[in-house]
């Protein structure tokens, strides 16, 4: 396949991807760049635009302005041969319920073209991945919620798309559940990339290479995970003390540059970047018997990130 | 692709109990006034023999059933059309399809095969009945090939009204009753709307006002004749409802 695409190992190119519904703004110029081998987190309050952005990277919305490009191929112009590299979960999984998981799949598999030979293979690695094995001749309406998610993720990979996209993805699954989805979706990541929606923060740092967080239909960060963690680990210790001192007195420590109530007779102590003070802390409070009870280092979690840019 | 999603389609027809229940009423009614013809005309056979060119069992009993099952199909299509699309978006079913490599137009086409297929399935049933008489008495093949198809062609028109109907709405319901509204309008406003334009001379709108006339169009081919204008009047309905329904589901995507 001739492949106009600049970077051949981008599978999601989408560029000043706009969407208006009348006077509404949903989507404005939104930016997304994935590369094979990576699992994007694709965050953001509900109404944020993230469903309308995923359904215009799934082709079933049309951008009002703004292009997409599917491994190279243009979505817009040549829809049916993009749309063949796409796996897509929708928030509610399009699932028949009057049809078996086998029935399902194999219809799945068909309608995006895996050759006739590979069919029964392709549906039982599905099956397979998404732990569907003894559910196989039950009918999709019978299955219990986890299942019937389940069935969705496996209708998304079973033909092995070069781009997975998830919404919501571990809904209505049980901590086990998850758990396996959380490790399948990693496996995907390796040889497919996969965009993720969630509202899961903890998720998003475990398995995902990237973050982008979408609010009012724009983006406002956009980083790595390992960036994220990078910056914001080990310059924040998190100091818990019976017998506190005054703020001043704890301010005025070496290496220490602020200081912020984290909660009852909580500290939370910035500290300067080249420094680690942690024991002259703990030697300074038996000293002074300050009552140290709890000394962490605390992460700035995606989660503060999170809630300081769309609040 | 196409024959896939009308494939699909059929399997769930075959699972709803709707589409038995039709299928079960239609044979029973088609059934019934298959054995009243074939009663009365053997009441007046001996009247019959006595004309110069009698009309045969064919023309008697086979004409009429037909006649009666397009009648019963202006009921049964909407009813198994509705949920074809209006079912599918209210599900939210309608991704699975959109999301998968296949043009709108080859969703669409799928759905309409399944559904006239289904349909096909009814009236082949129900040609059935009158092949029986073949053990006894001699049948005109002939008239009975032209009623099947025009039949199916009048079964294709509803189909592709009904799918159209149902692709505006997320209500099942609401589809079949107007798929039926909009049937009985054509049955009723485009024949006699036809006839109106043609008696004022105007032609070219009363050519076009039987394209939306499906029993009109059913007549010469009930009578054996193959009327190449009614036949083109019905393929033009069934394209012309395909191609909204195409229209309807595209602008979805572009409009949300």
């Amino acid at each position: 396949m001739s492949s106009p695409s600049s970077d051949p190992a981008a599978t999601i190119h989408a560029q000043g991807l706009t969407r208006r519904f009348g006077a509404h703004v949903a989507v404005a110029s939104v930016q997304l760049e994935l590369n094979r081998g990576e699992v994007l987190g694709f965050l953001g309050p509900n109404g944020a635009g993230k469903t309308t952005t995923m359904q215009m990277l799934t082709g079933n919305l049309a951008p009002t302005e703004g292009e997409i490009r599917i491994c190279g191929v243009d979505l817009l112009a040549r829809p049916t041969t993009a749309k063949a590299h796409i796996g897509y979960l929708p928030e509610n999984p399009p699932l028949y319920r009057d049809l078996t998981v086998d029935e399902y799949l194999t219809l799945a598999v068909k309608l995006h073209r895996v050759a006739k030979a590979q069919r029964r293979v392709a549906v039982a690695r599905a099956k397979e991945r998404c732990g569907l094995g003894d559910v196989g001749r039950k009918l999709i309406g019978t299955l219990s919620k986890g299942y019937q998610q389940r069935v969705g993720i496996a209708q998304a990979i079973a033909h092995e798309p070069d781009v997975v996209i998830l919404d919501e993805p571990t809904v209505g699954l049980d901590p086990n559940q998850i758990r396996d989805i959380r490790a399948l979706i990693r496996e995907l990541g390796g040889a497919h990339s996969v965009i993720l929606s969630t509202h899961i923060l903890p998720e998003v740092e475990a398995i995902c290479d990237r973050v982008q967080i979408m609010h009012h239909g724009s983006i406002v960060y956009s980083d790595t995970i390992a960036a994220l963690k990078a910056i914001h680990t080990g310059r924040a210790v998190l100091l818990g003390l019976r017998r506190p001192p005054s703020d001043a007195e704890l301010a005025a420590l070496p290496g220490v540059t602020a200081v912020e109530a984290a909660g009852d007779k909580l500290y939370r102590l910035q500290l300067a970047a080249d420094r680690d003070p942690t024991e002259q802390l703990v030697a300074r409070s038996v000293e002074k018997n300050w009552g140290l009870y709890h000394l962490a280092p605390a992460q700035t979690s995606l989660e503060d990130v999170f809630v300081n840019l769309t609040r | 692709m196409i024959f896939t999603i009308a494939a699909k389609e059929l399997k769930g027809l075959f699972s709803s109990p709707l589409a038995w229940m039709v299928l079960t009423a239609v044979q029973l009614i088609a059934g019934y006034a298959f054995l009243k013809r074939l009663d009365d005309f053997l009441q007046i056979q001996p009247q019959l023999v006595q004309l110069a060119s009698p009309p045969g069992v064919t023309e008697i009993v086979v004409g009429p059933l037909f006649a009666t099952t397009a009648i019963m199909l202006l009921f049964a299509v909407p009813l198994l059309g509705m949920r074809s699309i209006a079912e599918e978006r209210r599900n939210q079913t309608m991704v699975f399809l959109t999301s998968a490599p296949v043009s709108m137009t080859q969703i669409v086409l799928g759905k309409f095969l399944g559904l006239f297929a289904f349909i096909a399935l009814v009236v082949t049933l129900i040609t059935a009945m009158p092949l029986t008489l073949a053990l006894s008495t001699s049948l005109d093949y002939g008239h009975i090939a032209s009623l099947f198809a025009g039949v199916l062609l009048i079964a294709a028109g509803f189909a592709a009204v009904s799918l159209y109907i149902s692709s505006l709405t997320t209500q099942p319901m609401g589809a079949a009753f107007g798929a039926f509204a909009a049937l009985l309008l054509m049955v009723f406003m485009g024949e006699a709307a036809g006839d109106g334009l043609r008696s004022r001379g105007w032609h070219l709108p009363a050519a076009l006002a039987q394209v939306f006339s499906p029993l009109k169009n059913f007549e010469p081919l009930g009578k054996g004749v193959i009327d190449s204008f009614a036949i083109t009047c019905s393929l033009l309905l069934i394209v012309l409802f395909i191609v909204l329904a195409v229209r309807r589901l595209d602008a979805r995507r572009l409009r949300g």
